[in-house]
């Protein structure tokens, strides 16, 4: 009986286990198919039937990538990009998901009625008046406007009330007893207490930040003032692409968000499961 | 410490909806001021509107001379001990119990000489270093008190500070809640749907329903004395036997007749009744529990009040036993000695404390004699 129990338990053990191996070594594929293909002659990238290794391995892609693309200046302005939009989504976030949250004020409702509006309608609307407030401006080719649509974020603001609406109201009024002023409860008492919600936001929009192609590309044409991701878009040619070098790009292009996972691994998955982003 | 008063203090929503009606109280200094009702009686309201998180719609709130409807809560100079006891959860024991002082901009000294003074009175001492949720519920408690006292307020404001704590916890910290009043010589709002709080805690209680101040006494004299209905009903655990009765004059007495029952009431009663024209029209007789007796002496000393009744549920306490029964339709409950024969189907033979029968009238449910 007890021996038989263990069998089954085994089974179903070893079942899981082979249900998340393969599932792994799916997720897992096409990142070691890009570290072996950025080792690989053109040519060879692109025989049928496909080889696995490298037949030689060409560090030159990567010198290649190195010397086609200004890696220093991506690294940089992908970096101020992210930063700045993780501090303004956060800041600004976090202020206005207190105000809906905990405050009474005349048209509440309304304004937050407009941010849900915002959050359903899709992006790529926004993308033409924005572009031409910045061009008007004389903005582009900067980092304020690869920051630009990020200065504010209805998800975050939503995301961020919806914490706020967790924290009881008594801990705001003991606050206001204990003799804070509203910007006091606010800073000192409240905030603090969001402040997972507020790591998982800022993990958000950074790897939303990090792979936003489409703005970055339309906005900053200098290719001194791309990002990571629209450098490595004109590695792409019209009539051919050499995939190896883009693959070593890709890679290089990569590094950043590993080290930075690597250091941060716990709020990564908290904020992938709070925000249900990937 | 400090004196409070509520001169028509009333609460009125922007929807109409009236809270709190023409609420009127004189707190003296060092006094222990219970609110007691039941859930929506505005009991908590007016707490709030004293402490300054509710506006007050119209009257007076004075403390210690001065009007305060218009101060901020932080300048009233109260504390308030929360229900749900309102830590901050990212602070330490320490740092909840110092913030308000730090806000202040005291010196660093002077708050850890507060801080460690009201640590030492609550036992807390070596729990200053922890976070709120390491603490268990009674411990969590004591701070929310250690956090009020060291403001050194005038007034405590305690908004059902025990209600989140088991049985045998709760009867603890009541206790310690009383040596703290007569220890700090506070000035204590207390607000509680607790009535043994209520009983054993307060100097005074004010009892309220819908808003309305129903009676603002001693716990004794709630007790002995409740001016309607409601009050009687309100107060005493388990609460007090009522039913409607005919008042009538037989043989020079008067009797009140119920279900089949018939009483003779004492002089006093039988003058109250008719002075007040009472003979011949339906009133409320009232009997607390413990005065409804089974044993030989009191059915001897109380004959006129002798009635049968079959025992539906008999549950024993250890020191005394309640006996459930019907009335007619209503049912009772009699807290007998423990030693009583009685179990559940039997017939037992039952005498109400003539002394102790309260009568309400009907219409009014305002006390006629008790």
């Amino acid at each position: 009986m007890n021996s038989s129990l263990e069998r089954s338990r085994k089974i179903r053990t070893a079942g899981v286990y082979a249900f998340f191996i393969i599932g792994s070594v799916i997720m897992v594929f096409p990142f070691v198919w890009m570290f072996l293909t950025s080792f690989k002659t053109v040519e060879e990238s692109m025989i049928i039937p496909p080889t696995i290794l490298p037949q030689a391995w060409q560090g030159k892609n990567y010198s290649d990538a190195t010397a086609s693309l200004p890696f220093l200046s991506l690294y940089k302005n992908t970096a101020l990009m992210i930063f700045w939009r993780v501090v303004c989504a956060v800041v600004f976030s976090s202020m206005a998901g207190y105000a809906f949250a905990k405050l009474n004020f005349k048209g509440k409702n309304i304004l937050f009625s407009l941010v849900l509006i915002q959050m359903m309608l899709p992006s790529q609307i926004f993308i033409t008046p924005q572009y031409q407030m910045l061009a008007k401006l004389g903005l582009t080719n900067t980092v304020f406007a690869l920051v630009f649509p990020g200065l504010v974020s209805a998800f975050g603001t939503f995301f961020l009330r919806q914490a706020y609406l967790g924290i009881p109201d008594e801990i705001a009024e003991a606050a206001y007893l204990d003799g804070c002023n509203q910007w006091q409860t606010f800073v000192k008492v409240m905030a603090p207490l969001t402040k997972s919600s507020m790591a998982a936001l800022a993990v958000f929009t950074a790897v939303f930040a990090y792979g936003d192609l489409m703005w970055p590309l339309i906005v900053n044409t200098d290719i001194n003032m791309m990002t990571l991701s629209s450098g490595l878009a004109t590695l792409r040619g019209q009539f051919s692409t050499n995939f190896p070098v883009m693959m070593a790009g890709s890679l290089l292009a990569m590094v950043p968000m590993v080290v930075l996972y690597l250091f941060f691994q716990k709020q990564f998955i908290e904020g992938v499961a709070m925000t249900g982003g990937k | 410490m400090a004196s409070v008063q509520l001169k028509n203090v009333c609460k009125k929503y922007p929807n109409g909806y009236e809270a709190v009606k023409d609420f009127n109280l004189d707190i003296e200094d060092k006094e222990f001021i219970i609110f007691v009702g039941p859930s929506g009686c505005g009991k908590s309201t007016t707490l709030r509107m004293i402490a300054g998180l509710e506006d007050i719609s119209s009257g007076e709130l004075i403390i210690d001379g001065k009007v305060v409807n218009d101060v901020e809560p932080k300048d009233r100079d109260i504390a308030m001990v929360f229900q749900s006891y309102a830590l901050y959860p990212h602070m330490t024991v320490y740092d909840n119990m110092a913030f308000s002082l730090k806000l202040k901009k005291r010196p660093k000294d002077e708050i850890d000489r507060a801080v460690r003074e009201a640590a030492r009175i609550l036992d807390l001492e070596p729990l200053l270093d922890r976070k709120p949720r390491a603490l268990s519920g009674g411990q969590r408690q004591r701070v929310a008190m250690g956090r009020a006292i060291v403001r050194n307020p005038k007034v405590f404001l305690m908004d059902e500070p025990l209600s989140n704590l088991d049985a045998k916890l709760r009867g603890q910290m009541r206790v310690e809640i009383s040596k703290l009043h007569q220890r700090l010589g506070a000035t204590i709002i207390y607000v509680t749907h607790d009535q043994t709080e209520a009983m054993t805690l307060g100097t005074r209680i004010v009892v309220m329903k819908d808003g309305v101040v129903q009676q603002i006494d001693t716990p004794q004299n709630l007790y002995d004395h409740p001016c309607n209905k409601f009050v009687a009903g309100f107060i005493g655990s388990p609460q007090m036997n009522m039913i409607t009765a005919d008042a009538l004059e037989e043989n020079g007495n008067v009797v009140l007749k119920f279900a089949g029952q018939s009483i003779v009431l004492n002089a006093e009663r039988a003058k109250a009744l008719k002075d007040g024209g009472y003979v011949g029209q339906k009133v409320i007789l009232g009997i607390r529990p413990e005065d409804v007796h089974s044993d030989e002496e009191s059915l001897n000393k109380f004959p006129g009040t002798v009635f049968e009744a079959e025992v539906r549920v008999y549950e024993m306490l250890g020191a005394s036993a309640l006996i459930y029964f019907n009335i007619g339709e209503t049912g009772w409950v009699a807290s007998v000695d423990a030693s009583t024969k009685a179990r559940t189907g039997d017939t037992v033979r039952l005498a109400m404390d003539t002394k102790k029968i309260h009568i309400f009238d009907y219409n009014t449910e305002k006390t006629i004699v008790d």
